[in-house]
C-alpha cells in the first residue's frame, strides 16, 4: 500500500515538473487563442470591421479590444460562436437587424475596366478586359469594397430579399409570462 | 402477412369527412386567369420556357428542370400566357413567388402529348423514370418530393416493398379517398408501374380503417395481382406520414436522419400512383388534382379536379361561398396545413385540399405556462421531448434543442393539438429548425468565402511568382547576349 502511495507520488511530482519545465521551453510565442478566432472568421480579408483583414480583427478580438459582432459577413452565427468562444455575452439584437447584402452590376454602365475585378477578395466577380462583368451571387457577401473602385457609379449593394424558400416561421410570441411564474 | 405493428404515440383528432367523404370528384370550370407557380416541388426552382404573349395549348411544357432534383410544368389548359411574374404563394409566409399567368381561351385544346407506353413492364425502368420527370409529377400527399427521383431509389438502395399510402391521416381531407374509389383500377395501375420501376415485388396499399368503401373498392381493384394486398391500418394521427406508416404496416423503423428506403421501403401517395398512370399509359402530365373543399363555413363542400394554378377564391366561389365568414382558411388539413395568406392565392401540385373553418370549429385559448404535464412527450411519434425543446428554444439555446434532435420534428402538430396549456409547440421547433438552417447555409458560406479568398491569395502569389521568374529569365538571356554584341563589336 505505501509502496504504491509513495512510487505513484513520485512519478507524480516528476512528470509534473517534467510538464512545467515543457511549458517553459516550449512555449508558443503568440496567443493561440488568437490562430483560433481567426479560423472563426470568415477569412474574406473584407475589412468591413475596420481592421486591414481577419488576423488583425482576430489579434483585437482576443485582446477583448473589439465586439463580437465586428464581423458583418459572418452574422448572427459567428458573433454566437465568437461570444461562446470569448465566454462573454454577446448584444445580438442589434446585430440581426443588419440585412445581408448582394452587389450588382448594372449591365447599362459598366465598362469592362477590371477594376472591381481586381478589388474583390473572394473572386466573386467574373468578366474581362472590356467584358461585361457580373457578381456570383451565391459568393458575393456584400463587403462593398467594389462600389468605391467603379468608375462609373454602374455597382449598387442590395439587400438579399427572402423567399419562399429561405422563409421560415418565426419564434412565437410569448404570450403569458404569467405573475405565477415570475414570482 | 402481419400487416399491424404498434407504433409510438399519435392523437385522435375529431376527423370530420363525413363533410366531404360522398361527394363525387367533380370537373372544375376554367378560372378566368391561371397562376402556375414555378415553385411546386422539392428542389430548384423550374425555368420558364415561354415569353408573354405566347399561345400555349394544354399539356405544354411551360417550364423546365434545370436539376435532376426539380421538376418541369405544363400549361393545364390553352391559352395566352399574360405574364411570368411575382403572385402570392399558397404558402405560410405570405410571401410572392414567380407564376406563370394564363388566360384561358375556353377552347381547352391538346398539344401533342407524349407517345403512351403501350407496355410498362416490358421497358427498362429508365424509360418510366423519364417520363415521370417529363411529366412533371411530384409526391402529391404534400411533401411535392419529385416521384422520378424516388423511383430511381432501387438503383441505390435494396428494396423489396412499394408502399402505396392511401391513409390520408390529416381531418376533413377525403381527396385520396375519392380518388381510390373512383380510379381504383387506374392506382392499381399506376403502382404496379412503379413496383415494376423500382424493382420490387410486393405492394402493400394502405388505407386507414376509417374509409371502409376505399379499402373494399381497392381490395376488389388489386384482388387479381397476388403481389398486391390492401391493409386497413388504425385510426391514430399521424398514420400518413411515410415513416410512420411503414413502420406500422411492416414494423421496420428508419434510423434518424435516413430516408424510408433505407428499410427496402418506398412509400408513394395513391394520387401519384393515378398521375403516373396517366403519364405512362396516356401521356398526360400532372396539370390538375383532386382537391377537397370543405369545412362547415363553405356552403357546398366537395371534391373537385382542378388544374393547377386555379385561385383559391374560385374555388370557393364555385361550392357556393361561404355559409359565414370562416374563422380559419387552411390550406391543406388542419393538423399540418397553414392560414392562406390570400384567398387569391392559386392551387399548387401539392394541395390536397382547402378548409374554411367556421369558428365553433376552432379551439383558441390563450396560452397558459407549461405545467410540465409530459403529455406532448406522450403523443409525439417520433419520440422527441416537445416539452425541453420548447423551453430551450424559448431561451434561444437552440444548439442544445438540436442536440435532443430538434431537427427529427416531422411538425406533424401532435403535441400542440395535445397541449393542455395550448403552447405553440410546433412553432417553436418550426422556428429553430429554420434557423438552424440558415444559420447552417451561412456558416457554409463563410467556409466557402475562405477557401475563395485563399485561392485568391494563392492566385495572385503565383501570377507575381511567375512574373519575377520571367523578368530574371529575361535579365539572364540579356546578360548572356549582350557580352556577345560587345565582343561582336570589337
Amino acid at each position: 500500500m505505501s509502496l504504491a502511495v509513495i512510487s505513484l507520488t513520485l512519478l507524480g511530482i516528476i512528470l509534473g515538473g517534467l510538464l512545467g519545465i515543457a511549458s517553459q521551453w516550449l512555449a508558443v510565442e503568440e496567443d493561440p487563442i488568437e490562430k483560433e478566432i481567426q479560423a472563426m472568421l470568415p477569412g474574406s480579408q473584407c475589412g468591413q470591421c475596420g481592421f486591414v483583414g481577419c488576423a488583425q480583427a482576430a489579434a483585437a478580438l482576443a485582446k477583448g479590444e473589439a465586439p463580437v459582432t465586428l464581423c458583418p459577413p459572418g452574422g448572427k452565427a459567428v458573433a454566437e460562436a465568437l461570444a461562446k468562444k470569448l465566454g462573454v455575452q454577446a448584444d445580438l439584437d442589434g446585430h440581426t437587424e443588419q440585412v445581408p447584402q448582394v452587389a450588382r452590376i448594372n449591365e447599362a454602365e459598366c465598362i469592362g475596366c477590371m477594376r472591381c475585378f481586381n478589388t474583390c477578395t473572394v473572386d466573386a466577380i467574373i468578366g474581362a478586359p472590356k467584358q461585361l462583368h457580373a457578381v456570383l451571387t451565391d459568393i458575393c457577401h456584400g463587403c462593398g469594397k467594389c462600389l468605391t473602385s467603379c468608375q462609373m457609379d454602374a455597382i449598387t449593394l442590395n439587400p438579399v430579399l427572402q423567399t419562399t424558400s429561405t422563409w421560415y416561421w418565426p419564434k412565437p410570441e410569448p404570450k403569458v409570462i404569467s405573475k405565477e411564474v415570475a414570482a | 402477412m402481419k400487416t399491424n405493428y404498434p407504433i409510438r404515440g399519435g392523437v385522435h383528432p375529431l376527423y370530420r369527412k363525413e363533410l366531404a367523404c360522398n361527394q363525387s370528384i367533380q370537373p372544375f370550370p376554367l378560372a378566368e386567369r391561371l397562376y402556375v407557380h414555378l415553385q411546386q416541388h422539392v428542389g430548384a426552382i423550374a425555368v420558364p420556357l415561354v415569353e408573354v404573349g405566347q399561345h400555349v395549348k394544354k399539356g405544354d411544357r411551360i417550364a423546365m428542370a434545370p436539376a435532376s432534383m426539380s421538376s418541369p410544368l405544363h400549361a393545364p389548359t390553352s391559352g395566352i400566357v399574360r405574364a411570368i411574374e411575382d403572385f402570392t404563394a399558397a404558402h405560410a409566409s405570405g410571401l410572392s413567388q414567380m407564376a406563370v399567368v394564363i388566360e384561358p381561351d375556353g377552347k381547352d385544346e391538346w398539344g401533342e402529348l407524349l407517345a403512351p407506353i403501350a407496355d410498362p413492364f416490358g421497358v427498362p425502368p429508365d424509360v418510366i423514370i423519364a417520363r415521370v420527370a417529363e411529366a412533371g409529377i411530384v409526391g402529391q400527399g404534400g411533401a411535392v418530393f419529385p416521384t422520378a427521383v424516388k423511383l430511381g431509389m432501387g438503383k441505390q438502395y435494396k428494396l423489396d416493398t412499394l408502399l402505396l399510402n392511401g391513409a390520408e391521416c390529416e381531418p376533413y381531407i377525403t381527396a385520396d379517398d375519392r380518388v381510390m374509389r373512383e380510379y381504383a383500377a387506374e392506382v392499381v395501375d399506376g403502382a404496379r408501374i412503379m413496383a415494376h420501376t423500382l424493382g420490387v415485388q410486393k405492394i402493400i396499399i394502405a388505407i386507414k380503417k376509417n374509409k371502409p368503401e376505399a379499402i373494399e373498392i381497392m381490395t376488389a381493384a388489386a384482388a387479381e395481382y397476388p403481389q398486391i394486398s390492401v391493409v386497413g391500418v388504425k385510426i391514430q394521427y399521424p398514420i400518413g406520414y411515410a415513416q410512420y406508416l411503414t413502420q406500422a404496416v411492416t414494423g421496420r423503423e428508419t434510423p434518424a436522419g435516413r430516408r424510408n428506403a433505407e428499410v427496402g421501403v418506398v412509400v408513394q401517395n395513391v394520387s401519384t400512383a393515378l398521375s403516373v398512370h396517366r403519364a405512362v399509359r396516356h401521356g398526360i402530365p400532372l396539370i390538375s388534382r383532386v382537391v377537397t373543399v370543405t369545412g362547415t363555413a363553405i356552403r357546398n363542400a366537395g371534391n373537385f379536379e382542378v388544374p393547377i394554378g386555379t385561385p383559391v377564391s374560385a374555388l370557393i366561389e364555385h361550392c357556393g361561398g361561404y355559409v359565414q365568414q370562416p374563422r380559419f382558411l387552411v390550406n391543406g388539413g388542419p393538423m399540418m396545413g397553414f392560414l392562406l395568406p390570400s384567398e387569391s392565392a392559386p392551387v399548387l401540385k401539392g394541395s390536397v385540399g382547402i378548409v374554411a373553418m367556421a369558428s365553433e370549429e376552432t379551439v383558441e385559448k390563450a396560452e397558459k405556462p407549461c405545467i410540465r404535464c409530459g403529455s406532448c412527450m406522450e403523443v409525439c411519434p417520433i419520440g422527441l421531448s416537445p416539452v425541453d425543446m420548447a423551453a430551450l428554444i424559448r431561451k434561444d439555446r437552440l444548439e442544445e434543442a438540436a442536440r435532443l434532435a430538434v431537427g427529427d420534428c416531422i411538425a406533424c402538430g401532435s403535441c400542440s393539438w395535445t397541449c393542455p396549456s395550448h403552447i405553440p409547440l410546433v412553432q417553436y421547433f418550426n422556428y429553430a429548425n429554420g434557423a438552424l438552417w440558415t444559420a447552417d447555409k451561412l456558416r457554409r458560406k463563410n467556409d466557402k468565402l475562405k477557401t475563395m479568398a485563399e485561392a485568391r491569395v494563392l492566385r495572385l502569389e503565383t501570377a507575381k511568382q511567375e512574373r519575377l521568374a520571367a523578368q530574371a529569365a529575361r535579365k539572364a538571356k540579356a546578360a548572356a547576349a549582350a557580352p556577345v554584341t560587345e565582343e561582336a563589336s570589337e
